[in-house]
């Protein structure tokens, strides 16, 4: 039994999922929902210290074919970080599903909802799991194809969630194609398919045109997935008009996983000494990544819908998830992994106490939540918390990722870099500000909807909040696994770390 | 001369492929129906299907069917294998994408991009 835990927490949600969209009860299908994220959330953390313990990758073989005939799971320091933040979002969100998705979306329709939510939790899990390149791609679609059905059914409350998810579909598959273009033209090289196989066949094909082109195609597709400044436009709409539970999973895991994608393709298969990468991929992902992060920023600051809001300040984030892979280092990585980490947290917690407050009021606007502060003081502080690590502040987990990423940029002496990182991430505080100030210093306006909060209600986002204070206090176990996630793909120097 | 003829001519697959894909992603990026979006990524699919597809071709090569006899030359199946889930997916978008569609057509009353635009824009200054 132990020795099938990597397949089985990518199997359990694939097979409960057929059995969601059956039931039509939607207590019992989210109860099997429930149990079933639930479940593969104790194995991925299983499996998180099963590999910590052995120190080495564990492999998988299906169907006891080994590779690179059979198609392999790969538990490395890497996949083992990031199985826990999927696996773990997912039931968190689930867990806070039950209300949103019952005051969201049709009873008739809620068994559809959970065999499309399970189907995107299995896929992600797929992706961050699989040891063969044609697998992701397989998977990926998995995630994506539900995904946009997940988007689609916020239709029910805001008819605008049909073109955002329609958006999402064409740009989302156009992102997928170049991918298999890239892989295409890495299987016509090198004959192989199999991720460990490709890495050792590469460098003898380096200098070809295909394999650059390769890589560019693959790069390009998996920034589109990650929403990377300047293709994420499809990203604000999908998540401001999706169905609330659905933008707080997505939020935190789907762009998430597209960027450990990235990281396992551009330095576990290519790596670093790869001819062209470093200007390629390098320099052009930090000048994405930093225009991204004030982009997004900027954007965030003048927008008033507090989802919308959200969703411009991911752009940033995910820039700042880009500049660390920019930084081609050791430390780079691990800072880019740490907010993945961090991130998912944060956003998480935010996206599901704004969600709670746009299934009372129809939409959570600037508007909403003036003067919420006395109404609903438990979930505007989760808020508040969230805001707080989103600007990275100092005891909270947004603190550490933002730390470890200026300590890359300056260890490469990109001096300029390392101060725009440290200005856009002080300009949140005016974004996270206006929040603030709305809800806690103005009255509460005469005539407003009364906001209610129940512990159900906030628990979930609150699990998110103590957890993103709790590795902001403590976060050494989680800068040792960061560390070693990175020393997968690059090495470790004497005197790096 | 002839080389480089050759060169060329060997290559048709490849030119096909690359007409096939600009056609495609021309359909997706500058149609504004969304049906013909559709059509677009279709196409644009295709011709990724079609590279796959001939990378596997062996000159001279049968079909994959084992025979017994340690001679046959046979075409490589494995591209042939992930095109068939490749197809499964583009298959499954397509229905998604159409899905999609109806249910604007339904909610919106047009399937062109700009008019949706234009009418949430509306939604917006009323709202």
């Amino acid at each position: 039994m132990m020795q099938h835990l990597p397949i089985l927490q990518v199997l359990l949600p694939l097979l409960a999922s057929p059995f969601a969209a059956l039931l039509r009860g939607r207590d019992v299908a989210w109860g099997l929902t429930f149990v079933t994220t639930g479940l593969a959330f104790l194995i991925s953390i299983a499996l998180f210290f099963q590999q910590r313990a052995i120190g080495e990758t564990m492999i998988y073989e299906l169907g006891n074919w080994a590779a690179p005939l059979g198609i392999v799971y790969v538990i490395d320091a890497a996949s083992a970080l990031v199985l826990p933040v999927i696996s773990g979002i997912g039931f968190i969100a689930t867990l806070a599903a039950r209300q949103l998705v019952a005051a969201e979306i049709d009873a008739r329709d809620h068994g559809l909802f959970y065999a499309a939510w399970l189907l995107t939790i299995a896929g992600m899990m797929g992706q961050v799991t699989t040891g063969d390149a044609f697998n992701i791609f397989v998977f990926l679609e998995i995630s994506s194809l539900s995904a946009y059905a997940l988007v689609a059914m916020g239709a029910g409350r805001d008819r605008r969630a049909l073109p955002a998810a329609f958006n999402y579909l064409i740009l989302g598959t156009v992102g997928a194609t170049f991918y298999v273009i890239g892989l295409g033209l890495l299987y016509m090289l090198t004959g192989t398919l199999n991720l460990a196989d490709l890495a050792e066949r590469l460098p003898h094909v380096e200098e070809t045109r295909a394999a650059f082109t390769a890589m560019a195609f693959i790069a390009l597709g998996l920034f589109l997935k990650m929403a990377l400044f300047p293709l994420h436009f499809w990203l604000v709409p999908a998540y401001a008009h999706a169905p609330s539970a659905v933008t707080a999973l997505m939020a935190s895991t789907a762009t998430k996983v597209s960027v450990y994608v990235l990281i396992r393709l551009i330095f576990g298969v290519f790596g670093v000494e790869f001819p062209g990468i470093a200007d390629a991929v390098g320099l052009l992902v930090l000048t994405l990544g930093i225009a991204g992060a004030f982009v997004g920023t900027l954007a965030a600051i003048v927008e008033t819908d507090l989802k919308k809001l959200f969703a411009q300040s991911s752009i940033a984030q995910l820039g700042y998830m880009a500049i660390g892979i920019g930084a081609m280092s050791a430390t780079g990585l691990a800072a880019a992994f740490l907010h993945l980490f961090n991130h998912a947290l944060m956003k998480g917690a935010l996206f599901l106490a704004i969600g709670m407050i746009a299934a009372q009021a129809g939409r959570a606007t600037m508007g909403t939540i003036q003067g919420a502060g006395k109404q609903i003081p438990i979930t505007m502080t989760a808020i508040l918390f969230g805001g707080l690590a989103l600007i990275g502040v100092p005891l909270t987990a947004g603190f550490i990722s933002k730390l470890y990423l200026i300590r890359a940029l300056l260890e490469q002496n990109f001096w300029l870099l390392a101060g725009l990182t440290f200005i856009s991430s002080a300009l949140a505080l005016a974004y996270v500000w206006k929040i603030i100030e709305a809800t806690w210093l103005q009255p509460r306006p005469k005539g407003a909807p009364v906001l209610r909060e129940t512990a159900s209600q906030y628990i979930p986002a609150w699990i998110m909040v103590v957890a993103t204070l709790g590795f902001g206090i403590y976060a050494t176990p989680l800068v040792e696994a960061a560390f070693a996630a990175a020393h997968v793909f690059i090495p470790s120097v004497a005197g790096a770390n | 001369m002839t080389a480089m003829t050759d060169q060329l001519l060997g290559q048709w697959n490849y030119y096909l492929v690359i007409i096939l894909m600009m056609i495609g992603f021309y359909g997706v990026i500058a149609r504004g129906n969304m049906v013909k979006k559709i059509v677009g990524l279709n196409i644009f699919q295709t011709s990724v299907f079609m590279l796959y597809i001939s990378m596997g071709k062996v000159a001279e090569g049968s079909a994959p069917i084992l025979t017994g006899d340690p001679t046959t030359v046979y075409s490589n199946p494995l591209p042939h294998v992930l095109i068939l889930t490749a197809i499964v997916v583009g298959v499954s978008t397509t229905a998604v994408g159409y899905a999609l569609i109806i249910r604007i057509q339904e909610s919106f009353g047009t399937i062109e991009d700009d008019d949706i635009i234009a009418q949430l824009d509306d939604e917006e200054e009323t709202a």
